[in-house]
């Protein structure tokens, strides 16, 4: 097993050793077969997987890779921990970095990496978001990514808008767009996780205005409800649905009618996560450069920045009896040869997180309105589910009703207060 | 139970049992394991804060944290509307139905396997077909309203009319048992009496009245009971359909507690359905038994 895990991790780090590699590997017999389980949430994150899966196998004969999908949102968190609880886990499968991997009890359920030589490749950034205990546990996979609103190009020319630095400009468009007939917000409230976005990305304002939120909200301190900064995100929300800029079907359109309203031009912002740039791309190639993204906009134009997101990992589960060949493909993914797999599959939607990987020099316009906002200093600031273990689980239900009139923004931030709590005694942090 | 008959001696037992004590070990065994062992395991659990992985006791917390959980008071009244309205429509059809498909009417043995096909679909099916054909501006129903002119309702996206959409699909797939149930009551109606009111020169509406409405009661009761347990604990439509949604308004007490599960509140979910079980018991004992006792006074 050993001399084999070694060949096969060689094939990973040099092209050259290819040949030999695989003969070892096949002169040991014994194939291997890795379970993967990934989320299909959105298309390209199963085409990404597979691509990643295919390129590995490609490089490792004695390897074998099969996918599994899992639906994402709440269900998918209950499908992850229920695998997880009854040692039923696939032997590398993607989740969620920050708050949710808190959740799954990683140093009881998943096998450490901090000693893995290819960790040493993974930005520092990222590596918080998968520590446990002084332990990291997972390899970046696909992109960071920006939470804001994707706009549709052609619109704002037709209308002679521009890019709004402030709420007031970003409602003012709304208006404008609303009385030219079409629809100013896209939201889709089917898929519940996409109502989520205008109290998580704006975040970045949040923290801008009073840095040691994240601390105080973690120890009980600050709360959704009574936090001047904090409650903006739902109050804006309650806003956009009251200034009547949504589409008819609100709630009952799923995540890929938006897409398609937002790409053909018949929604104008859809606040959404910026790796949908990769459904735009995959469902709608030839409206690819019509679509943009924004930060959400703040009070001040002065200090506009991006609520970043990191993203999903690939973990191990501590019941694989497959370790050496998952950690060899997490070995994959985390080079820089796993990066242009994922680029070459979907295109670039964001910037990575492993050491030296490259962008080419044609982007998608959504990533190309994107970069700015990471190189720049200070542009952008990882949402609350990095800085705090702690997201309440019925955000989703309650943005669906803060944004369709059924509950009034002061309610539904102090319902979230209550949900967040529940989940703080859940997780057993100290002070709640 | 076994271990009694065990210690006793055997030739003095042989009387009162047709069979010998180890004949019940497969079924108790079987009994024991699946259904006696989780519900006191689900017991103990719903006074823990279980995370799967470890549970910590927390005595009563969970059951006081599931009463002050805002929706659940919502969920509750939704529940009882839910049920009662699907239970009452499912007796009023299921009767009227079962009535005509009795009669001499032409086709009645296609009609009746029409009736009862939907019973046989899967729920979950039922549930995905419906939402499509209710969808506000695309969906079939609503287009079709809209030829005539009428702008249709959101019916699972308005919050005031999702439940009762849901409803309404509900006993549209269960009136169909209900009705067979309604049959096979009216058939069993002794034909004498019909012809006993033949002669007293009685009306149709007289025979219906008199006759077969207080004589199907054994079937009625049926009926109330079934679909009053199935819509207290209904879930897996109101799931397929509006996960509860928009928001929490079409939230039953069954989806509150599995969104507790989902979340990862295994403890509280668990406390949850313990409290529906209770209430479930307190509902359908004490009405099982009114309802038993009226029919037996006919």
């Amino acid at each position: 097993m050993t001399s084999k895990f070694k060949g096969s991790r060689l094939a990973g780090l040099a092209a050259g050793l290819l040949l030999s590699a695989s003969f070892v590997g096949t002169a040991m017999a014994q194939d291997v077969t890795l379970s993967f389980l990934v989320d299909n949430t959105d298309a390209s994150t199963v085409t990404v997987a597979q691509a990643l899966a295919d390129a590995f196998m490609a490089k490792n004969a004695d390897i074998a890779i099969e996918l599994e999908t899992r639906p994402g949102g709440g269900e998918g968190d209950n499908i992850v921990k229920t695998r997880l609880a009854t040692g039923e886990m696939a032997d590398v499968f993607l989740y969620n970095a920050g708050s949710l991997f808190q959740a799954i009890n990683p140093q009881q359920n998943l096998m450490p990496l901090t000693a893995e030589p290819f960790e040493a490749n993974v930005i520092d950034t990222f590596q918080k978001t998968v520590t446990a205990g002084g332990d990291v546990f997972g390899v970046p996979f696909a992109t960071a990514m920006g939470g804001g609103v994707m706009y549709n190009k052609k619109i704002y020319a037709d209308l002679g808008l521009s890019v709004p630095k402030t709420w007031d400009e970003f409602m003012a468009n709304n208006e404008k767009i609303k009385a030219a007939g079409k629809v100013a917000v896209i939201q889709s409230f089917a898929d519940t996780w996409t109502s989520q976005l205008f109290v998580l990305g704006d975040f970045y304002n949040v923290i801008t205005a009073e840095p040691d939120f994240a601390d105080k909200y973690t120890n009980n301190q600050a709360k959704y409800a009574t936090d001047a900064a904090a409650i903006k995100g739902f109050e804006r929300q309650e806003a956009v649905f009251k200034g009547g800029y949504l589409n008819e079907d609100f709630a009952a359109a799923k995540f890929d009618d938006a897409i398609r309203m937002l790409a053909t031009g018949e929604g104008a912002h859809y606040p959404m996560l910026s790796f949908a740039a990769g459904s735009v791309v995959s469902n709608y190639p030839e409206n690819q450069a019509d679509v943009g993204f924004f930060a959400l906009p703040g009070d001040d134009a002065a200090k506009n920045g991006l609520t970043a997101w990191m993203p999903s990992s690939l973990y191990i589960p501590k019941t694989t009896e497959h370790a050496d060949q998952a950690k060899a493909f997490l070995a994959f993914v985390a080079s820089t040869e796993g990066c242009d797999v994922q680029t070459k599959a979907v295109g670039v939607t964001g910037p990575y997180l492993i050491k030296d990987c490259t962008l080419p020099a044609d982007v998608p316009a959504v990533v190309a309105d994107l970069l700015p906002y990471f190189q720049r200093d200070g542009g952008t600031a990882p949402a609350l589910e990095f800085l705090s273990p702690i997201k309440g689980p019925a955000l989703e239900q309650i943005t669906v009703e803060v944004g369709s009139g059924i509950r009034s923004a002061a309610d539904g931030a102090a319902l979230y207060d209550e949900d967040v709590k529940k989940q703080a005694q859940q997780l057993g942090i100290a002070g709640w | 139970m076994s271990d009694a008959t065990h210690a006793a001696p055997r030739p003095k037992r042989r009387t009162t049992s047709a069979y010998p004590s180890w004949f019940y070990l497969p079924a108790a065994i079987i009994y024991a394991v699946l259904f006696l062992f989780p519900t006191v395991a689900s017991l103990f659990f719903s006074l823990t804060r279980w995370t799967l992985f470890d549970a910590t006791f927390i005595g009563f917390d969970n059951f006081v944290q599931f009463f002050r959980e805002p929706f659940l008071v919502k969920g509750l009244v939704n529940t009882l509307i839910y049920a009662v309205l699907t239970s009452g429509l499912k007796v009023v059809l299921g009767f009227l139905l079962g009535v005509l498909l009795t009669s001499r009417i032409i086709a009645r043995g296609y009609l009746r396997s029409v009736l009862f096909f939907p019973v046989l679909v899967s729920t979950v099916g039922v549930g995905i077909t419906f939402t499509v054909m209710m969808h506000p501006t695309t969906g079939v129903i609503n287009e079709t309203l809209g030829l005539f002119g009428i702008k249709g309702p959101g019916w699972l996206t308005d919050p005031n009319l999702a439940l009762f959409s849901v409803a309404l699909v509900d006993v549209w797939k269960g009136v169909g048992l209900a009705t067979v149930i309604y049959i096979a009551g009216i058939v069993s109606i002794p034909q004498e009496y019909y012809e006993a009111s033949l002669i007293d020169g009685a009306s149709a509406w007289d025979n219906f009245w008199n006759i077969t409405l207080p004589l199907a009661k054994p079937a009625t009761v049926t009926v109330i009971i079934l679909s009053l347990i199935g819509g207290l604990r209904s879930f897996d439509l109101i799931w397929a359909m509006t996960k509860g949604g928009p928001g929490f308004t079409s939230d039953v007490i069954a989806s509150v507690i599995y969104k507790q599960y989902q979340a990862g509140f295994y403890g509280l979910s668990t406390a949850g359905n313990v409290v529906l079980f209770v209430m479930v018991a307190i509902i359908i004992i004490p009405l099982s038994g009114f309802l038993n006792r009226q029919g037996d006074g006919q």
